[in-house]
């Protein structure tokens, strides 16, 4: 065992596999051993690999809900506050103006459910994609294994790949080489970091 | 054995083409895909209709700079009629883009495999056709650069805010809005192909373009679970947002207090018509392209078949809506709505009237025959017949309405002008040319969901092994 490697230049030991099945099999066998820093990589997505590998979250979700609500709350107040409010105290440019026309309502919410529809889909929809890239890091420039020239090549068209990092307290370059090539890897290499 | 039949039983009915053909897999259908892009041999048909687009272009830049230095009195509006080709042409675009938006939302929602390999290409003319909508209201304001306080809210020296009970600012708010959502829906559709496309470029500079706008996306299992659920609640969320943005342009017309518009049929009529004409613009589209490129394998007759009978239902809930216009109208006893239908059928523009119902109601009946919806060349003729249609929809609609009102002393004719018509041409091409633009230079079909296809289809045998 080289310890010089691992605490260097090494990113982890990358596995290819057949396919999609074969890749699933694998990420839940070496979840199982214990292996907790996996990534598990595919030119498709491939539903309960991310369980499989303890990375499902609902952090999008989450976002999603929390923009939309303050989409709403947005909308809403900004067509309240400049029919409703007018402030001595404000500058005239920042204040809303009530203007009382034939003693119609100056809520008149019903027109307002548009703007406050538009405003909550707006902020919901631009959080889910800004949301999905910060929570999965990106932009990224760089990642190590694009070190590999067969995921180079290949992970975006037709290759399945299953990298078990270096961090990983299980790891152990060599054992975790043969581990991977126990669970049917078609090939096994090393990713410098 | 039962096992073995229900397996057999899956696979789509004997008659039914494919939504893919047989025999592809994961690399066949990335090579396919991305090779149209990748690569320096670019088609004569492609220069010819970006060439055409391109001409086109020039027309809307000699309109506007005229518009632009005369004002708005080169169009053809006047006193009854004040809002003519720029609303019409406004309204026709924006219904275009709505079959890009439910083929990329609605179909998703509903798990149909065929909208898989025309989403790309339907978002791609949503976008492209709410930029050319938003080119007549912006101009129609005369001075655009002027514009802004009484489109958007901001705080300003004068005091302002819009008027947010008016059905303008309303659209302002709801195009605004599905542009942008539309952009975001496609450009995240578009992020793990721009990472094939990464990977597959050889050029430098293509490699370092799509590198970036990939933005080192590398396809792990977590980034493709997020992927899913951020694209997921996209389509959560476009869907109501699609059905409300011709709604709320129909209110520009229904919440006013005009015979021939005052009407609470217009927002589903709006939206059927919306879909109606944006399927045929995606037919008028794809028939020429997928026979130039070759794609007959992914955009199989299945899709043709699919796209013709969205068209004949929702033609069907189009002239409903006319029927019922006329219905209304003599049922509700009033005068003045009676006289606008009557007016429209035999006044001086009964020729738009009939040559719509020529377009939209009789044409699209040829659909129920299922030669029709699977033979590319009469298809092709009756979607650019219903895209005539329903323009002229929207002339009828816009103009018979305004040009007699309730005073016989204040009536009037209206006509485009040639800057009317130049404007309009214009924006076709640049239509034309942003669309060719996207062909040449992105992915035209989903590669990530065709791959998906192929798997789904075969699992476990579309992976060409290296050896």
């Amino acid at each position: 065992m080289d310890v010089q490697t691992k605490s260097k230049g090494l990113h982890g030991v990358m596995a290819e596999f057949r396919g999609p099945e074969e890749l699933l099999d694998a990420a839940r066998k070496a979840y199982g051993a214990g292996y907790r820093t996996v990534e598990a990589y595919s030119p498709i997505p491939i539903h309960g690999l991310a369980e499989a590998i303890g990375q499902a979250d609902r952090k999008v979700q989450t976002a999603v809900l929390l923009a939309g609500m303050a989409g709403l709350g947005a909308g809403l107040s900004l067509c309240y506050y400049t029919s409703m409010i007018e402030l001595s105290w404000v500058p005239a440019m920042f204040s809303g103006y009530a203007h009382n026309i034939g003693g119609r309502p100056l809520n008149s919410w019903p027109a307002f459910i548009i703007p406050t529809f538009e405003t909550t889909i707006l902020f919901a929809g631009i959080t889910a994609l800004v949301s999905m890239l910060v929570f999965n890091g990106l932009p990224l420039p760089y990642h190590p294994v694009f070190n590999v020239a067969r995921f180079r090549e290949h992970a975006s068209t037709d290759a399945f790949f299953l990298c078990i990092e270096a961090t990983d307290p299980k790891f152990d370059a060599a054992e975790t080489r043969r581990f991977l090539t126990g669970l049917g890897a078609t090939e096994v290499s090393d990713v410098e970091a | 054995m039962a096992s073995e039949l229900t397996r057999q039983a899956v696979p789509t009915a004997p008659d039914e083409v494919p939504v893919l053909a047989p025999g592809q897999t994961f690399k066949s259908v990335t090579d396919t895909i991305s090779g149209i892009v990748l690569t320096l041999k670019t088609p004569l048909f492609w220069f010819a209709n970006f060439g055409i687009g391109f001409l086109l272009l020039q027309l809307f830049l000699l309109g506007v700079t005229m518009l632009l230095f005369k004002g708005t009195g080169v169009w053809g509006i006047n006193q009854p009629v004040g809002w003519g080709f720029a609303i019409i042409n406004f309204v026709w675009w924006i219904g275009i883009g709505h079959a890009g938006t439910l083929i990329s939302a609605i179909l998703f929602l509903f798990r149909q495999q065929w909208r898989m390999s025309i989403n790309r290409a339907a978002e791609a003319m949503t976008l492209f056709a709410v930029i050319c909508a938003l080119q007549f209201p912006l101009f129609h304001t005369g001075r655009p650069w002027l514009a802004a306080y009484w489109l958007l809210p901001y705080p300003n020296t004068m005091g302002m805010w819009p008027q947010f009970r008016s059905p303008l600012i309303w659209d302002v708010f709801a195009v605004s809005t599905y542009g942008t959502i539309s952009a975001v829906f496609w450009f995240t559709g578009l992020i793990p192909d721009l990472a094939t496309m990464r990977d597959k470029a050889q050029g430098r500079l293509a490699k370092t373009i799509y590198g970036v706008l990939a933005m080192g996306w590398r396809g792990s299992a977590a980034h493709w679970r997020r992927y899913e659920t951020a694209y997921m609640l996209l389509a959560g969320l476009s869907t109501p947002l699609v059905l409300s943005v011709h709604t709320v342009v129909s209110f520009d017309f229904a919440v006013s207090l005009i015979p021939g518009w005052h009407a609470t049929l217009f927002p589903p009529y709006f939206v059927a018509g919306a879909i109606y004409s944006g399927f045929a613009m995606v037919l008028t589209l794809l028939i020429p392209i997928r026979a130039v490129y070759n794609l007959k394998g992914l955009i199989t007759e299945r899709h043709l078949d699919a796209m013709a009978k969205v068209m004949l239902a929702t033609g069907w809930i189009v002239f409903y809506g006319y029927m019922m216009e006329a219905f209304v109208a003599w049922y509700s006893a009033s005068y003045y709505e009676g006289f606008v239908i009557w007016n429209r059928m035999t006044g001086p523009y009964w020729w738009a009237l009939w040559a719509l119902v020529f377009c939209n109601g009789v044409m699209p009946q040829t659909l129920w025959f299922k030669k029709v919806r699977t033979s590319p060349v009469p298809l092709f003729i009756v979607s650019i017949i219903v895209n005539v249609g329903m323009w002229l929809e929207r002339y009828v609609i816009v103009v018979t309405s305004l040009h007699r009102d309730y005073l016989p002393s204040s009536w009037g004719m209206y006509a485009g002008t040639v800057w009317d018509w130049a404007i309009y041409l214009g924006t076709i091409g640049l239509f034309l040319t942003l669309f060719y633009l996207f062909l040449r230079v992105l992915p035209m079909i989903s590669i990530f969901e065709m791959r998906e296809l192929v798997h789904k289809k075969s699992p476990g045998k579309h992976v060409e092994m290296m050896e």
